[in-house]
Protein backbone atom coordinates (compact mmCIF):
# COMPACT_ATOMS: atom_id res chain seq x y z
CA UNK A 1 0.00 0.00 0.00
CA UNK A 2 1.72 3.10 -1.48
CA UNK A 3 -0.34 5.77 0.01
CA UNK A 4 -0.06 4.48 3.97
CA UNK A 5 3.43 5.71 4.52
CA UNK A 6 2.53 9.47 3.25
CA UNK A 7 -0.79 8.96 5.30
CA UNK A 8 0.56 8.22 8.27
CA UNK A 9 3.30 11.08 7.89
CA UNK A 10 0.01 13.52 8.00
CA UNK A 11 -1.51 11.96 10.71
CA UNK A 12 1.64 11.89 12.91
CA UNK A 13 2.17 15.61 12.56
CA UNK A 14 -1.70 16.09 12.99
CA UNK A 15 -1.10 14.07 16.03
CA UNK A 16 1.80 15.93 17.20
CA UNK A 17 -0.27 19.16 16.32
CA UNK A 18 -3.33 18.29 18.12
CA UNK A 19 -0.96 17.16 21.51
CA UNK A 20 1.19 20.59 21.43
CA UNK A 21 -2.77 22.42 21.44
CA UNK A 22 -3.75 19.99 24.22
CA UNK A 23 0.02 20.79 26.42
CA UNK A 24 -0.62 24.39 25.71
CA UNK A 25 -4.39 24.32 26.70
CA UNK A 26 -3.06 21.67 29.99
CA UNK A 27 -0.54 24.81 30.81
CA UNK A 28 -2.82 27.72 30.72
CA UNK A 29 -4.18 28.49 33.76
CA UNK A 30 -7.80 26.61 33.72
CA UNK A 31 -10.00 29.21 35.91
CA UNK A 32 -12.43 26.52 36.92
CA UNK A 33 -13.04 28.42 40.05
CA UNK A 34 -14.28 31.32 37.95
CA UNK A 35 -17.96 31.38 37.57
CA UNK A 36 -19.12 31.01 34.03
CA UNK A 37 -19.98 34.61 32.36
CA UNK A 38 -23.68 34.42 33.04
CA UNK A 39 -24.69 35.41 28.93
CA UNK A 40 -28.39 35.37 29.88
CA UNK A 41 -27.92 38.09 32.87
CA UNK A 42 -25.78 40.26 30.80
CA UNK A 43 -28.33 40.46 27.83
CA UNK A 44 -31.34 40.94 30.10
CA UNK A 45 -33.20 44.48 28.91
CA UNK A 46 -34.47 45.31 32.19
CA UNK A 47 -33.44 45.23 35.78
CA UNK A 48 -36.13 43.29 37.17
CA UNK A 49 -35.31 40.23 34.23
CA UNK A 50 -31.11 40.77 34.74
CA UNK A 51 -32.03 40.31 38.51
CA UNK A 52 -33.89 37.27 37.70
CA UNK A 53 -31.38 35.86 35.55
CA UNK A 54 -28.68 36.16 37.42
CA UNK A 55 -30.56 34.16 39.88
CA UNK A 56 -31.17 37.03 42.54
CA UNK A 57 -34.86 36.75 44.17
CA UNK A 58 -36.47 38.81 46.68
CA UNK A 59 -33.28 40.66 48.14
CA UNK A 60 -33.41 42.14 51.26
CA UNK A 61 -32.90 45.86 52.02
CA UNK A 62 -29.34 46.22 53.73
CA UNK A 63 -27.85 49.06 55.08
CA UNK A 64 -24.99 47.18 55.77
CA UNK A 65 -23.48 47.80 51.68
CA UNK A 66 -21.94 50.87 52.06
CA UNK A 67 -21.83 52.61 48.31
CA UNK A 68 -19.75 54.92 47.53
CA UNK A 69 -20.63 56.87 44.33
CA UNK A 70 -21.31 60.90 43.35
CA UNK A 71 -24.52 62.05 43.70
CA UNK A 72 -24.41 63.99 40.50
CA UNK A 73 -21.81 62.57 37.43
CA UNK A 74 -20.81 64.77 34.92
CA UNK A 75 -19.70 62.57 32.71
CA UNK A 76 -21.29 59.07 32.41
CA UNK A 77 -18.66 57.01 30.72
CA UNK A 78 -16.49 57.47 33.82
CA UNK A 79 -18.61 57.17 37.01
CA UNK A 80 -16.84 55.97 40.26
CA UNK A 81 -17.93 53.39 42.17
CA UNK A 82 -16.66 52.00 45.69
CA UNK A 83 -18.63 48.97 47.35
CA UNK A 84 -17.99 47.65 50.87
CA UNK A 85 -20.03 45.26 52.61
CA UNK A 86 -20.30 44.77 55.78
CA UNK A 87 -22.50 41.45 55.85
CA UNK A 88 -20.44 38.48 57.31
CA UNK A 89 -20.15 35.66 54.55
CA UNK A 90 -19.58 38.18 51.76
CA UNK A 91 -18.85 36.29 48.85
CA UNK A 92 -20.51 37.93 45.71
CA UNK A 93 -21.19 41.73 44.75
CA UNK A 94 -23.27 42.35 42.05
CA UNK A 95 -24.06 46.34 40.21
CA UNK A 96 -26.63 46.82 38.00
CA UNK A 97 -27.39 50.23 36.45
CA UNK A 98 -31.50 50.30 36.19
CA UNK A 99 -31.82 52.24 32.86
CA UNK A 100 -28.71 51.44 31.22
CA UNK A 101 -29.69 49.41 28.14
CA UNK A 102 -28.43 46.24 29.33
CA UNK A 103 -28.71 47.33 33.38
CA UNK A 104 -26.19 44.12 34.69
CA UNK A 105 -22.74 46.12 34.98
CA UNK A 106 -20.92 42.66 36.79
CA UNK A 107 -19.94 40.97 39.64
CA UNK A 108 -17.09 40.47 41.91
CA UNK A 109 -16.26 37.19 43.88
CA UNK A 110 -14.47 37.22 46.48
CA UNK A 111 -12.23 34.00 47.93
CA UNK A 112 -9.49 33.36 49.95
CA UNK A 113 -9.42 36.35 52.03
CA UNK A 114 -10.22 38.83 49.54
CA UNK A 115 -12.28 41.71 51.38
CA UNK A 116 -15.87 42.45 49.99
CA UNK A 117 -14.50 45.51 48.40
CA UNK A 118 -14.20 46.83 45.18
CA UNK A 119 -13.79 49.87 43.66
CA UNK A 120 -14.24 50.69 39.44
CA UNK A 121 -15.30 52.80 36.95
CA UNK A 122 -18.99 52.54 35.23
CA UNK A 123 -20.64 53.67 31.91
CA UNK A 124 -24.37 55.38 32.95
CA UNK A 125 -26.15 56.06 29.90
CA UNK A 126 -28.61 57.97 32.23
CA UNK A 127 -29.76 59.44 35.79
CA UNK A 128 -30.67 55.70 37.00
CA UNK A 129 -30.79 54.21 40.45
CA UNK A 130 -27.39 52.19 40.47
CA UNK A 131 -28.22 48.60 42.36
CA UNK A 132 -25.94 46.56 44.79
CA UNK A 133 -26.37 43.03 45.13
CA UNK A 134 -24.35 41.64 47.90
CA UNK A 135 -24.73 37.08 48.18
CA UNK A 136 -24.05 36.49 52.41
CA UNK A 137 -24.42 33.53 53.54
CA UNK A 138 -26.54 32.61 50.67
CA UNK A 139 -28.79 35.00 50.61
CA UNK A 140 -28.84 38.46 48.71
CA UNK A 141 -29.12 42.02 49.94
CA UNK A 142 -29.42 44.74 48.26
CA UNK A 143 -28.51 48.70 48.24
CA UNK A 144 -29.96 51.27 45.68
CA UNK A 145 -28.59 54.96 45.10
CA UNK A 146 -30.03 57.35 42.67
CA UNK A 147 -26.72 58.82 40.59
CA UNK A 148 -27.81 61.55 38.79
CA UNK A 149 -26.07 62.03 35.35
CA UNK A 150 -25.32 65.02 33.41
CA UNK A 151 -23.80 63.51 30.17
CA UNK A 152 -24.36 60.30 29.20
CA UNK A 153 -21.96 57.66 28.56
CA UNK A 154 -23.30 54.89 26.35
CA UNK A 155 -22.15 56.05 22.94
CA UNK A 156 -18.38 56.28 24.48
CA UNK B 1 -1.60 43.36 20.70
CA UNK B 2 -3.08 44.35 24.27
CA UNK B 3 -1.85 47.21 26.32
CA UNK B 4 0.00 46.64 29.56
CA UNK B 5 -1.46 45.92 32.43
CA UNK B 6 -0.50 48.76 35.36
CA UNK B 7 -0.31 47.36 39.10
CA UNK B 8 0.54 49.19 42.22
CA UNK B 9 0.48 47.20 45.55
CA UNK B 10 0.40 48.60 48.94
CA UNK B 11 0.71 46.66 51.96
CA UNK B 12 -1.43 47.90 55.15
CA UNK B 13 -0.78 45.86 58.19
CA UNK B 14 -1.65 41.81 56.54
CA UNK B 15 -3.60 43.39 53.51
CA UNK B 16 -2.62 44.42 50.21
CA UNK B 17 -4.31 47.04 48.55
CA UNK B 18 -4.43 46.57 45.17
CA UNK B 19 -5.19 48.91 41.92
CA UNK B 20 -5.04 47.73 38.44
CA UNK B 21 -5.93 49.63 35.21
CA UNK B 22 -6.27 47.72 32.71
CA UNK B 23 -5.56 49.09 28.92
CA UNK B 24 -8.72 47.96 26.50
CA UNK B 25 -10.90 50.16 24.77
CA UNK B 26 -14.81 48.38 26.19
CA UNK B 27 -16.45 49.25 23.01
CA UNK B 28 -20.39 49.13 23.85
CA UNK B 29 -21.34 48.88 20.11
CA UNK B 30 -23.44 51.81 20.41
CA UNK B 31 -20.35 54.39 19.49
CA UNK B 32 -20.01 56.06 16.18
CA UNK B 33 -16.30 56.37 14.24
CA UNK B 34 -16.69 60.13 14.12
CA UNK B 35 -14.50 59.64 10.82
CA UNK B 36 -16.88 56.83 8.89
CA UNK B 37 -19.93 57.46 10.86
CA UNK B 38 -20.44 53.51 11.22
CA UNK B 39 -20.88 51.97 14.39
CA UNK B 40 -17.60 50.54 16.39
CA UNK B 41 -18.05 46.50 16.94
CA UNK B 42 -18.83 45.60 20.57
CA UNK B 43 -15.39 44.97 22.28
CA UNK B 44 -15.06 44.46 25.91
CA UNK B 45 -13.48 42.29 28.87
CA UNK B 46 -15.66 39.67 30.31
CA UNK B 47 -13.81 37.73 33.09
CA UNK B 48 -11.08 39.58 34.97
CA UNK B 49 -9.54 36.92 37.55
CA UNK B 50 -6.58 38.17 40.06
CA UNK B 51 -4.36 35.51 42.66
CA UNK B 52 -2.69 35.56 45.60
CA UNK B 53 0.66 33.25 45.14
CA UNK B 54 -1.57 31.74 42.29
CA UNK B 55 -4.67 30.89 44.60
CA UNK B 56 -8.09 32.82 43.14
CA UNK B 57 -9.00 35.51 45.66
CA UNK B 58 -11.29 37.32 43.05
CA UNK B 59 -13.49 36.63 39.85
CA UNK B 60 -15.03 39.83 38.25
CA UNK B 61 -17.52 39.36 34.97
CA UNK B 62 -17.99 42.37 32.92
CA UNK B 63 -20.02 43.91 30.96
CA UNK B 64 -19.92 46.76 28.41
CA UNK B 65 -20.41 48.96 30.76
CA UNK B 66 -17.14 48.83 32.75
CA UNK B 67 -15.53 52.20 31.76
CA UNK B 68 -12.75 52.05 29.21
CA UNK B 69 -9.52 51.31 30.20
CA UNK B 70 -10.70 49.82 33.26
CA UNK B 71 -9.79 50.94 36.63
CA UNK B 72 -10.54 48.29 39.45
CA UNK B 73 -9.27 48.18 43.21
CA UNK B 74 -9.56 45.03 46.01
CA UNK B 75 -8.18 43.93 49.02
CA UNK B 76 -7.03 41.00 50.39
CA UNK B 77 -6.27 40.14 54.03
CA UNK B 78 -3.66 38.07 54.41
CA UNK B 79 -0.88 38.83 52.24
CA UNK B 80 2.64 39.87 53.38
CA UNK B 81 5.98 41.75 51.56
CA UNK B 82 6.87 39.10 48.51
CA UNK B 83 3.65 37.97 47.72
CA UNK B 84 3.36 37.40 44.12
CA UNK B 85 -0.26 38.95 42.83
CA UNK B 86 -1.48 38.32 39.41
CA UNK B 87 -4.22 39.38 37.11
CA UNK B 88 -5.69 38.12 34.09
CA UNK B 89 -8.30 39.44 31.69
CA UNK B 90 -9.91 37.74 28.81
CA UNK B 91 -12.09 39.64 26.10
CA UNK B 92 -15.25 38.74 23.96
CA UNK B 93 -12.89 38.58 21.03
CA UNK B 94 -10.98 35.68 23.16
CA UNK B 95 -8.14 38.23 22.95
CA UNK B 96 -6.34 38.30 26.82
CA UNK B 97 -3.55 39.60 28.93
CA UNK B 98 -1.70 39.05 32.40
CA UNK B 99 0.61 40.83 34.53
CA UNK B 100 1.91 40.20 38.13
CA UNK B 101 3.42 42.39 40.94
CA UNK B 102 5.19 41.38 43.98
CA UNK B 103 4.11 43.01 47.27
CA UNK B 104 6.35 45.51 48.73
CA UNK B 105 6.92 45.86 52.42
CA UNK B 106 4.81 47.56 54.56
CA UNK B 107 5.66 51.62 54.52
Amino acid sequence: MSSTTPGRGVSRRSFLALSAALLAGALRPLRVWAREWDQVAFDARNVNDALKSAGIVNPTPSTDIVIKAPEIAENGAQVPVDILSKLPGTDIVYIFVDKNPQPFVGSFDFMNGAEPFISTRIKMGETSNLRVVVRAGGRHHMATREIKVTIGGCGT
Amino acid sequence: MAEPIRMRVKLEGDVADVRVLIGHPMETGLRKDPKSGELVPLHFIKSVTATLNGKPVLAAQWSQAVSRNPYMQFRIKGAKANDEIGIEWVDNRGDSNRASAKVPAAG
